[in-house]
């Protein structure tokens, strides 16, 4: 993601054509800058922690308890949500939502940015959405939203983001409450 | 002949013994054999530990078809069944790798058309299937002649396509090619196309590693989307169907899916390069002033017409193109620096090739692009030919 803000869909809406792609293993990205993983981690805590309306859209790969990693991440997941005071908004699924979305209690891929426009929200970590449907949400609340977009990825990450870890797994996770924590405590919230 | 036996953490089905890709294409030792390219793609693919395969064994395609379903009867692929028709094998392909099966089938250009609809409906779903395209041209009237006119169709459908040279290429291609397109973060069907009859027919030596050694299997719960999965969630619950024809979605939707689909093809860059070691390859003079770009066979030839070049103290190199989509933009135009000239064989009528290389130069080089020469139909593409073209263009005692 090489600007926030607003990119619409001239003439590109995807990070990739302006030349950003995943970052390579044991790195992370923050916007166009491929950065150390902590780095990352201290900086998605801060933004998470000064932002109004801070959000977790945690998707189906953490909300189904289909093994004991995706139950473990869950757990974390809602211990994350405390420590940055941040808010939980599910994305439990990705059919469409037919007639119409409540946006208050939950985030869809395809119009994701409904979501984010009704909750004003300005900094959203995605955790636990299948690749494809993290990329297609996160092109979409680039073009329409100013929300600062945080991707939380267990494969390669997201460009599109304009933070993504990757390869975070349960430890990780581990890793990332901890480093909040300290931001939590620096920055007196 | 293998016997079936169950997968386990370090060997497959088949009793091969699991390795990486880059201990199967780099480290493993390797024996000279002599074989076609449908043969080689046999060997390639009972390398790969592949799920599922469906044929339309047409002839006179190619034995590739046939063959794989050889390595069915001796327990190297998992299952293989024959369609109806072409249409019929690619919307099978498509199941089988929606369901979580490292899938591989071979047609060439009437079957590529007939299944035509197929292809960006494979990107779309983001399946990391692999079609080898053997290509032979587009009817009518009928060919079984090589020509790739049918790349042209392939160019959008927002599948990679990768081009190889020969069999030694097919071969490893082949198998880079499932580990490149498995990749999350690319995760989109593989075109490998090669020149049917010139290697799909054609005997010539290879190095192959041993075949008691494969790929580790597809992994389909690192696909970017859940693999049909009706026993385990969150499969169960996510596979719908995705149609635009309501006017709860946000037409963004589509929009955004599609650039999605077009940067995946895009992300498979490094690992490409890592794999083919390279998107481009060069030979020729370092320095030179004119360059054949180029794919597939015309290559070789490119590379008989540089070598009569240079003896004429004309500077010349040939870069290949192995990749097409992604077209590689930036290691050709640092391939071209300091040519003046540019030549595109292929074998086909309408230069597909050449606009590429044009779309991807335009307002980047100064040098003169000459889209030629162009066979077609089963011809041959002598150097003579190339030379001829070469000489229309240049003064042979100054060069370019």
């Amino acid at each position: 993601m090489a600007n926030q803000g607003p990119a619409y869909y001239s003439p590109y809406p995807a990070a990739l054509y302006d030349g950003v792609i995943t970052p390579p293993e044991g790195k992370a990205l923050l916007l166009e800058s491929v950065v150390d993983e902590e780095t990352a981690m201290r900086e998605v805590a801060r933004v998470m922690l000064t932002s109004e309306n801070a959000t977790i859209f945690p998707g189906p790969q953490v909300l189904y308890g289909y093994n004991e990693e995706a139950k473990k991440k869950a757990t974390l997941i809602k211990e994350m949500s405390e420590v940055l005071n941040a808010k939980m908004i599910p994305m439990y699924d990705y059919r469409p939502k037919y007639p119409k979305i409540d946006a208050e209690v939950e985030i869809n891929p395809n119009h994701p940015n409904l979501t984010i426009w009704h909750n004003n929200i300005k900094a959203a970590i995605f955790i636990g959405v299948h690749c494809h449907y993290a990329n297609v949400a996160l092109k979409m609340v680039r073009c329409e939203t100013d929300c600062y977009t945080i991707a939380i990825c267990s494969m390669s990450g997201h460009e599109d983001a304009m933070a993504t870890l990757r390869d975070q797994h349960s430890s990780e996770l581990e890793k990332f409450i901890k480093i909040a924590k300290e931001v939590k405590a620096e920055l007196g919230k | 002949m293998s016997t079936i036996k169950d997968m386990t953490d370090t060997h497959n089905w088949s009793g091969q013994r699991l390795v990486t890709a880059d201990e199967l294409l780099f480290e493993a030792p390797r024996e000279k054999h002599f074989m076609t390219g449908s043969e080689v793609l046999k060997e390639a693919v009972k390398r790969c530990t592949v799920d599922a395969s469906v044929s339309y064994p047409i002839t006179p395609q190619s034995e590739a078809a046939h063959l794989i379903g050889e390595l069915w009867a001796e327990g190297y692929v998992g299952v293989y069944f024959r369609g109806e028709n072409e249409f019929g094998v690619m919307s099978e392909v498509s199941g089988c790798a929606t369901a979580g099966a490292r899938t591989i089938t071979t047609t060439s250009g009437p079957g590529t058309l007939r299944a035509m609809e197929n292809f960006p409906q494979w990107s779309g779903t983001r399946i990391a299937c692999q079609l080898i395209l053997m290509a032979r041209g587009i009817n009518s009237p009928l060919t079984i002649q090589p020509d790739n006119l049918e790349v042209t169709f392939m160019l959008e459908t927002g599948c990679m396509i990768w081009y190889a040279e020969n069999v030694q290429e097919l071969f490893d291609m082949t198998i880079a090619a499932f580990i490149v397109a498995e990749k999350p973060d690319v995760h989109v069907p593989i075109v490998t196309v090669v020149d049917g009859f010139f290697v799909s027919h054609t005997r010539e030596s290879v190095m192959l590693p041993a075949d008691d050694i494969a790929l580790f299997p597809y992994e389909p719960y690192k696909a970017p989307l859940p693999p049909i999965d009706s026993e385990t969630p969150p499969g169960r619950f996510l596979r719908d169907p995705f149609v635009m024809k309501s006017n709860y979605i946000s037409y963004a939707t589509h929009a955004s899916w599609q650039w999605e689909v077009r940067s995946a093809v895009e992300r498979s860059r490094p690992y490409a390069k890592h794999f083919l070691k390279g998107l481009v390859h060069v030979t020729g003079t370092e320095d030179a002033e004119i360059a054949f770009v180029t794919c597939g066979t015309a290559s070789n030839q490119a590379k008989e017409a540089e070598r009569e070049l240079i003896k004429l103290g004309v500077k010349t190199k040939v870069i290949k193109l192995r990749t097409i989509r992604p077209f590689p933009t930036e290691e050709l135009l640092e391939a071209l620096e300091g040519v003046k000239q540019i030549f595109v064989p292929e074998f086909n009528v309408v230069g597909w090739l050449e606009k590429e290389v044009k779309t991807a130069l335009y307002g980047k080089s100064d040098a003169e692009i000459i889209g030629g020469p162009r066979v077609a139909g089963g011809m041959s593409m002598p150097a003579e030919a190339i030379l001829k073209e070469v000489f229309e263009h240049i003064d042979a005692e100054k060069g370019a």
